[in-house]
């Protein structure tokens, strides 16, 4: 099958993508803290509740479609920016960018996936959020979808891409 | 401080989780996407030889520790930035719901679904062990979430990614007006 793998940076052999340095463990703790910010404003704006997915999926409401929308809206400005700018990392390297190829799975695999979003109310991102807010029962909806992502790449080879 | 304590509006939430895309950029030339985590979580606890599972994990630490983060901003927002009124939503909704047995509003996430003992019921075992299994066999099969597609995809303008997005909306437009209340009503 064609590699429609775009996302494993050190499955590319080319290494384009690779930062050459070498870092600490602690320089991670950056990204710890975007982690915990990112989380309070899942919380803050209410992504994390189940029923405002349920009011988006009915078209009850804007909420959603709004911090959908507004976000992706600000995350296009500021990569256009990064690109007419040619800003460069704190550490001085490029930023690249890489191009999803089109396959199959992007229907087969989004439709599954909205089945699921519709139903527990939570993208992966909000599942942990919701484990912190002390829903501790959502432990199981992360491990049941640790073990949907392990079936899918046992059978990947058999699945139409 | 009340103020950061009520709900923010949209347009607050909404481009402040838009700056977490040039963030991550900025920070180590990271891509924002989720649900590779629960990929991260196979390959490091479980590969079984399966050559989706057998990459060099380490170089995606970063992800982990950022999802990491994702739960302790929960604990942090929900032990002091919250205000206990109960959720605000379309009164439509509500009464929907009410019909299920869904009356309490007091938290975010209805407290008559998000317990230990729904877990044990035929509903409760579709509605966190199914749907937890189909969100993590979708996002894998269309190759990311709403983090990766929705919002990095469509930021770096990919078609794919808004052919994923389509697809995510049209499954979760299906669940929540066909299938969920046939589910609740188990």
């Amino acid at each position: 099958m064609d590699n429609t793998d775009f996302e494993i940076r050190s499955l590319d052999t080319m290494c384009v993508n690779e930062s050459r340095l070498e870092h600490k463990w602690y320089h991670n703790i950056k990204y710890l803290i975007v982690g915990i910010l990112f989380g309070i404003v899942f919380v803050k704006s209410e992504v994390v509740s189940w029923f405002r997915i349920q009011e988006m999926f009915r078209f009850e409401s804007f909420h959603m479609y709004g911090v959908i929308g507004s976000a992706v809206f600000v995350a296009a400005i500021s990569v256009w920016l990064i690109k007419r700018f040619n800003i460069k990392t704190i550490y001085g390297e490029p930023i690249t960018f890489s191009t999803k190829k089109f396959n199959k799975g992007q229907i087969y695999g989004g439709l599954i996936f909205g089945l699921g979003w519709g139903l527990t109310g939570a993208c992966p991102g909000p599942l942990f959020a919701q484990i912190g807010m002390g829903a501790t029962v959502v432990i199981t909806v992360l491990l049941s979808a640790v073990a949907g992502t392990w079936v899918y790449g046992k059978y990947r080879e058999r699945l139409p891409h | 401080m009340e103020l950061i304590k009520q709900p923010w509006p949209w347009y607050i939430g909404g481009p402040l989780i838009g700056l977490t895309v040039p963030a991550l950029l900025i920070l180590g030339n990271k891509h924002f996407g989720i649900s590779a985590n629960l990929r991260h979580a196979c390959a490091i606890c479980f590969p079984a030889g399966i050559p989706f599972f057998n990459y060099n994990y380490k170089k995606e630490v970063w992800n982990l520790v950022f999802v990491l983060g994702i739960l302790i901003g929960g604990i942090i927002a929900s032990s002091f930035l919250v205000s206990n009124t109960p959720i605000q939503v379309n009164q439509n909704l509500l009464n929907n719901l009410a019909a299920y047995g869904i009356t309490d509003y007091s938290s975010m996430n209805p407290p008559d679904i998000y317990n230990w003992e729904y877990l044990f019921s035929i509903r409760g075992i579709i509605m966190m062990i199914g749907g937890g299994f189909l969100v993590g066999f979708g996002t894998r099969y269309a190759g990311g979430c709403t983090s990766g597609h929705s919002i990095m995809g469509l930021s770096t303008l990919q078609w794919p990614s808004l052919v994923a997005t389509i697809c995510f909306m049209i499954g979760g437009i299906m669940m929540s007006n066909l299938l969920l209340p046939l589910i609740l009503s188990l």
